[in-house]
């Protein structure tokens, strides 16, 4: 078979989708970004529609949106991308050995490449009356134009099936005027997503705004009424309701009549690869009609993930893989907060947390299985769905959080904004992104606009929750409320960045098994999508390298910040801040001459104190560094790096009445041993010398604090965007203990912690036992690791040094004159 | 009027970096590919004013150091969705000395 391509020469190849919706649209989008003038494409939709929002049928059948509002991509869009696009045509035939398709009008497309995007199909009950007039499914556009027609004429609803989607519609009925009963099968409603308290909750809910409900009832029959439409419903338990209008929504078919008649394999869905191609290669299949590893999805995350393998495959890039998703709900029904995820049931050796308050219609419930948060549900009060979901997502080991895990994460030390706010009761004019000043209008607007789906596309818009990310849940939330509310399934792992779908971790250890020494090596081992990666992978990369094989692997300045190309902090006009080293904060007079007689010199505009216990000469100009250097004549500083910052330090008993430990001498000690140290982030020390504590011990990575029998170790604080008290780690009694002890957490972090996690993160990753178990417990591995990060420290030279005295990288100083 | 100047060797820029060319008050940033493709922008992010000189290369992009805004480096244009562009300069390379048409830089710093 010729798989050949011709790639940018000759006739076009030929792409034909069959099915117009919203993962089949997506996959174009994401071909066409990729390669342009790749393919003639044609399209063919069942519907009379372009491509719609499907999610958001239910705000437009509650009358809270219109039809044209949910349009994603408009006809011209089509018209712009030279897409041949057939509305109303059905798709009945694909000749997979002549490669054409044909439609129920005898229109016939030829293809190179086929993608089957032909979605589900409602099921329906197969009781007698089932085809009556008034019988319908809750999918399509002409679904909810029937029933907003219905509502106008007929007063009795009845919803088959409790689930989402039935809730959805009668909620949608019952505002457009009817009287709506739910009929439902189940003992309780949403028994796929919720637990039988939190159904009740939502059920009692429902009834308040005038829902009714049938539980546990069967359907015998639709009854026909005088005028041949449908008039009432029959169960087999004898009762019967009066019924205008039936709406059947008990669930989904993936729909693969089209794919079995033309002999592709199909069980429960038309199976695909991790590549989302069909047993035809020549055919891929995503959306809800596909079935990867037996699961057919019908949320929008997984589908847009699939969405951007099976372009990049068509584009000939052929790198990506689909690997499944986990995913969570929310209903979208306005006034109820709703939100599951994962196993929220629990078996056999899982155990679970309850939070229950049926009179505020708050209900919580957190399950557990070996210290990892498995599953959840949430009514009532949803505000850290995001959250759980993240650490459900990560595997974190919520051991440590135990005891809070219930109360949220601003119980667990965050001081940022997440979730404080509830989106839905938000202004626009409310700031939701602090440090990029975005407001929730900017995020709405945006998200209608675009059509943006994910958190990853709003951050990449409007820049909300790239920086620091503390606001992230509360903009997901947003995402929720305005796009709708399927947005946040993710991968089950979260690969480094968009070059590559490898994790952190899987990059590490393949630097570490097969010695890779150079960015290059990694990038061609691990089958790099870019040729050299990008600002957000080099630099981790460039760190896991030096890090795995300190003396070994190649520093590359160009796959670093340029602060750390520098070695000083650049500064919002260009200019650069200079820090020199100041041993625990102690200095001399003649440091303190020279520093002064550098200011003058090179009309430095600012000298400032820092928090860390520095001189800070801000605004100094980048040619102007390596003469500052040698000037001062003092070490580096390391402040703009990740790596080894300041320790901080109290006088201590040398001068004060209530020292009990000479503080100043144990951190000076502490930062001439950690010295130029580099790390997935900084790191800062302080050192105390009593428990009242002076230098602030309580939110550095490493505190100590002296007692009078020794000196006690605390780690993983941190006094940043995430406020945390650091945590006891260990009691020692001599200063080489606390060098040693601290080294070894330190190298532990070195080696374990993803590029930018800080150590509180690393520490709530791993869980402050399992650094027990490495450091307090195994003498032999803490003192491996205190001389490995020895030995890494002794071939690192002062930058400051070799560039001012030494001339090393001069170009980077110097401009060109033309 | 062209008036192309000789103004460095294609080995004074680090690969997957940049050099600053300055004319008059006006800084050039000079970048060099992995491949070897030298592209010269005006050192100015076109969203706050950057030095692009000053950020990681790569591909034929450059990640801006204040707000990491990615340039293309063959247009000076901000990859979509940021919106705006760098000015961008002629350039050519002959053997390895990079040329740069200082009447199009004047006709800027003008």
């Amino acid at each position: 078979m010729d798989m050949s391509t011709p790639m940018g020469r000759g006739p076009k190849m030929k792409l034909v989708m069959v099915g117009n919706g919203m993962a089949g649209v997506r996959t174009l989008e994401e071909l066409l970004k990729l390669a342009p003038d790749l393919y003639d494409i044609t399209v063919f939709g069942a519907e009379p529609h372009p491509n719609y929002n499907r999610i958001l049928l239910s705000p437009v059948l509650a009358g809270e949106q219109t039809v044209d509002d949910i349009i994603l991509n408009p006809t011209d869009w089509y018209a712009e991308n030279n897409i041949h696009l057939y509305l109303g045509k059905k798709v009945v035939k694909i000749d997979r050995s002549a490669r054409y398709v044909e439609a129920d009008d005898g229109t016939r497309a030829e293809y190179d490449r086929l993608l089957l995007a032909t979605g589900s199909n409602p099921f329906m009950l197969p009781v007698p009356g089932a085809d009556l007039p008034g019988v319908i499914s809750f999918r399509d556009i002409a679904d909810v134009d029937a029933m907003v027609r219905a509502s106008s004429q007929y007063r009795h609803a009845v919803v088959i099936g409790g689930g989402l989607l039935g809730l959805e519609a009668a909620n949608g009925l019952m505002k457009r005027g009817m009287d709506v009963t739910v009929v439902h099968i189940g003992p309780w409603l949403m028994e796929r997503q919720l637990d039988e308290p939190a159904a009740r909750l939502l059920q009692k809910s429902l009834e308040e705004k005038g829902m009714k409900f049938l539980l546990q009832k069967q359907t015998a029959e639709l009854v026909r009424g005088e005028s041949g439409r449908v008039a009432a419903i029959t169960f087999k338990d004898g009762d019967s309701a009066p019924a205008d209008l039936v709406v059947m929504a008990v669930g989904i078919r993936p729909n693969t009549e089209l794919a079995e008649s033309a002999g592709l394999h199909c069980n429960r869905g038309i199976v695909v690869n991790d590549t989302m191609q069909t047993f035809d290669p020549r055919i891929y299949s995503i959306g809800e009609c596909a079935a990867h590893r037996g699961i057919a999805y019908g949320l929008v995350a997984p589908l847009f993930e699939q969405a951007k393998v099976a372009a990049n495959h068509l584009a000939h890039y052929g790198i990506g893989r689909y690997q499944g998703s986990v995913t969570s709900t929310k209903l979208k029904v306005t006034g109820i907060d709703l939100f599951s995820a994962g196993d929220f049931i629990g078996g056999e050796g899982t155990e679970s947390i309850l939070y229950s308050d049926p009179i505020g219609g708050v209900y919580k419930k957190l399950v557990l299985k070996d210290n990892k948060l498995v599953g959840g549900v949430m009514y009532g009060d949803t505000v850290d769905g995001a959250w759980y979901f993240s650490l459900l997502r990560d595997g974190k080991n919520v051991s440590e959080l135990r005891d809070h895990l219930m109360f949220g994460q601003d119980h667990c030390g965050n001081l940022g904004h997440q979730g404080i706010n509830k989106a839905a009761t938000m202004t626009d004019d409310m700031e939701v992104c602090g440090c990029n000043g975005v407001c929730k209008g900017d995020i709405v607007k945006a998200i209608r606009e675009k059509g943006l789906f994910t958190l990853e596309d709003v951050r990449k818009h409007t820049k909300a929750s790239s920086s620091c990310g503390s606001c992230t849940g509360l903009v997901e939330q947003i995402l929720a409320v305005t796009a709708g509310g399927d947005y946040s399934a993710t991968p089950k792992t979260k690969s480094m960045c968009g070059c590559t779908d490898h994790t952190h971790e899987a990059v590490r250890e393949a630097i570490r098994q097969n010695k890779l020494l150079t960015i290059p090596q990694v990038m061609t081992f691990m089958e790099w999508r870019t040729p050299n990666g990008c600002a957000s992978c080099r630099p981790a990369l460039n760190y896991y390298l030096i890090s795995t094989w300190p003396g070994e692997a190649e520093d590359d300045p160009q796959s670093r910040f340029i602060n750390e190309r520098a070695h000083a902090n650049i500064q919002r006009d260009g200019s650069y801040s200079v820090i020199p080293r100041m041993w625990g904060g102690q200095t001399t007079p003649a440091e303190l001459r020279r520093i002064a007689d550098v200011a003058e010199k090179y009309a430095i505009p600012t000298v400032k104190v820092t928090g860390g216990q520095r001189i800070d000469l801000l605004g100094v100009k980048k040619e102007d560094l390596p003469k500052v250097w040698a000037d001062l004549d003092m070490p580096s500083g390391h402040a703009y790096g990740k790596a080894l910052r300041t320790v901080k330090t109290c006088v201590g008993s040398e001068w004060c009445r209530f020292g009990t430990q000479d503080s100043t001498q144990m951190g000076i000690d502490l930062e001439k041993v950690f010295f130029k140290m580099w790390a997935p982030h900084k790191v800062k020390l302080a050192v105390s010398g009593c428990p009242r504590n002076c230098a602030e011990v309580a939110i550095k990575d490493v505190g100590i604090i002296g007692v009078d029998s020794g000196w006690e170790i605390y780690v993983a604080g941190n006094g940043g965007i995430k406020t945390e008290v650091a945590q006891f780690l260990v009691k020692v009694k001599t200063a080489d203990e606390v060098l040693e002890y601290s080294g070894a957490f330190l190298q532990l972090y070195r080696e374990e912690a993803r590029y930018l996690d800080r150590t509180v993160h690393y520490v709530e990753r791993v869980g402050l036992d399992y650094v027990k178990k490495k450091i307090l417990d195994d003498a032999d591995n803490r003192r491996a690791l205190y001389e490995r990060l020895l030995f890494a420290l002794s071939v690192e030279r002062d930058p400051w040094v070799e560039r001012a005295r030494e001339g090393k990288l001069k170009h980077e100083f110097e401009t060109v004159a033309a | 009027m062209n008036n192309w100047t000789d103004i460095l060797d294609v080995n004074d820029i680090p690969k997957l970096g940049a050099r600053v060319v300055r004319h008059g008050s006006l800084d050039i940033a000079v970048f060099r590919t992995a491949d070897d493709e030298i592209f010269a922008l005006e050192d100015r992010c076109p969203h706050k004013g950057g030095p692009l000189s000053q950020g990681i290369v790569h591909g034929r992009k450059v990640a801006c150091p204040m707000h990491n805004w990615n340039i293309e480096l063959d247009s000076g244009c901000a990859v979509a969705p940021d919106q705006g562009c760098a000015r961008e300069f002629p350039i050519k390379v002959e053997g390895s000395r990079v040329w740069l048409d200082l009447s199009a830089v004047e006709r800027v710093a003008a």
